[in-house]
């Protein structure tokens, strides 16, 4: 894969459910070039589509047309067998309700992926360690899920996403179970990914998070209709957004 | 296209809902020429219970001082059977500020008056698209929320600015919500 060369893209991408006057398209021909270390945010109102765009980008579903690219490889054809396996090396997924296997510890949750994914049990523990750590729940490893705030289990769910260093981190409403405290750590979390070049798609409707993304994408009806790119703009000044001048 | 002359400012009337006003009469006027009474109904209309503010006189103050600043002009048109009323239309100089207020996104402390009088105001007029006014405002507050976010975000632990950090920050998310109602609400009136 080369530098230029985007690590999700796709074109035309449509999703549709049902049949005749029952048809829906939850997405509607979208076209999206994910750069390397990019950070994308795509907000829009309860059954705008986003979540199935997600499901569609990761290959947890089929696009009804329209081609999709991982770092140049075809996903929308390619064969479950295959896309299971890509899926595990090359994506982490973070969702709302965490998804954590209760009876395992954190750090058990968090090395899971590389055992699966045919990593030794020594390496896999090395590197669940230090995510852990990266995270700011080293003193947590042997926790159970149950024994940690829902804060604690995101982040703990965000280091799972990152097992396998994958080429993209997608995110299905990670503040959505959350207070506003344990959204902020989340938010810290994600803008450190970003920092480090971590490659992010996020589906929201929380702003904060949206507001971490180097570009925000507005959906409506399973279409893309706005865009607002955060970096490189000039906003007024916090001063005379804290009602202290202007 | 030539400035318009500055408004006269000494009049005891609160500035900022004076400054709307004259923007929404404007605005009002640039499809068609219309009498002070439906200006005065369409602003009523458009503000519900919150039109107590609209003192009576107000709009047909406004309209004068508008007309002394070379915005509007008026004519009396006679009626059979009723005293003659005043019709107002916008000058080119009245079009010029009306457009210049529309694309302008600043976003003061009362906005969501303004913000809402703007998009009902600019859908009557067929002067622009209140989804697109949407849109751009959202550009805005969402590059000032992630700046804001980053300032608070960068805040260490127990921080006493970053309690006002939060507020800068809550209250941009809040008003962002409050735009995306308004995109649903323009959107489906455009349907209807």
């Amino acid at each position: 894969m080369t530098s230029d060369q985007p690590v999700l893209s796709a074109s035309g991408l449509s999703k549709e459910y049902g049949k005749g006057a029952a048809l829906v398209r939850a997405v509607d021909d979208v076209r999206l070039h994910v750069a390397q270390g990019e950070s994308v945010a795509i907000v829009g109102p309860s059954g705008c589509g986003k979540s199935t765009l997600l499901y569609l980008l990761g290959g947890l579903e089929r696009p009804t047309s329209g081609t999709l690219q991982l770092a140049g490889e075809r996903l929308d054809q390619m064969p479950e067998s295959r896309l299971a396996r890509l899926r595990r090396h090359a994506l982490g997924f973070v969702f709302q309700s965490y998804h954590l296997v209760e009876e395992l510890t954190a750090l058990e949750n968090v090395e899971l992926p590389a055992l699966l994914a045919g990593s030794s049990p020594r390496k896999a523990r090395e590197r669940a360690t230090g995510l852990l750590e990266d995270v700011g729940l080293g003193d947590r490893a042997q926790h159970l899920p149950s024994a940690l705030s829902g804060g604690q289990r995101q982040r703990v769910a965000v280091a799972r996403a990152l097992a396998n260093a994958p080429l993209a981190v997608l995110a299905d409403e990670p503040t959505g179970n959350l207070d506003s405290a344990a959204t902020a750590d989340v938010l810290r979390l994600f803008e450190q990914l970003h920092a480090r070049g971590q490659t992010l798609v996020v589906v929201t409707h929380d702003e904060r998070i949206a507001a971490t993304a180097d570009r925000v994408i507005s959906m409506r009806d399973g279409r893309f209709v706005d865009e607002t790119k955060l970096t490189g703009g000039t906003a007024r000044s916090l001063t005379e957004m804290a009602g202290l001048e202007g | 296209m030539p400035d318009p002359a500055p408004l006269p400012q000494d009049e005891p009337l609160h500035g900022y809902e004076l400054r709307v006003v004259r923007e929404v009469l404007l605005a009002l006027l640039a499809r068609d020429s219309s009498h002070g009474y439906q200006l005065r109904a369409r602003l009523a209309l458009a503000l519900g219970p919150l039109a107590r503010v609209l003192n009576d006189g107000q709009v047909y103050v406004t309209l004068g001082r508008l007309e002394k600043a070379g915005l509007v002009s008026s004519r009396r048109v006679g009626q059979t059977d009723r005293p003659d009323r005043r019709v107002y239309e916008l000058t080119p100089a009245g079009h010029h500020q009306v457009t210049e207020w529309l694309d302008d996104t600043g976003w003061r402390k009362s906005a969501p008056a303004e913000f809402h009088l703007k998009l009902v105001a600019a859908a009557a007029a067929g002067l622009a698209d209140p989804i697109g006014i949407v849109d751009r405002q959202r550009h805005e507050l969402l590059i000032a929320l992630s700046q804001a976010q980053r300032a608070a975000l960068a805040e260490p632990d127990g921080s006493v600015a970053a309690l006002l950090l939060e507020g800068v920050v809550l209250r941009l998310q809040a008003d962002l919500r409050w735009l995306e109602a308004c995109a649903r609400y323009w959107n489906s009136a455009k349907e209807r």
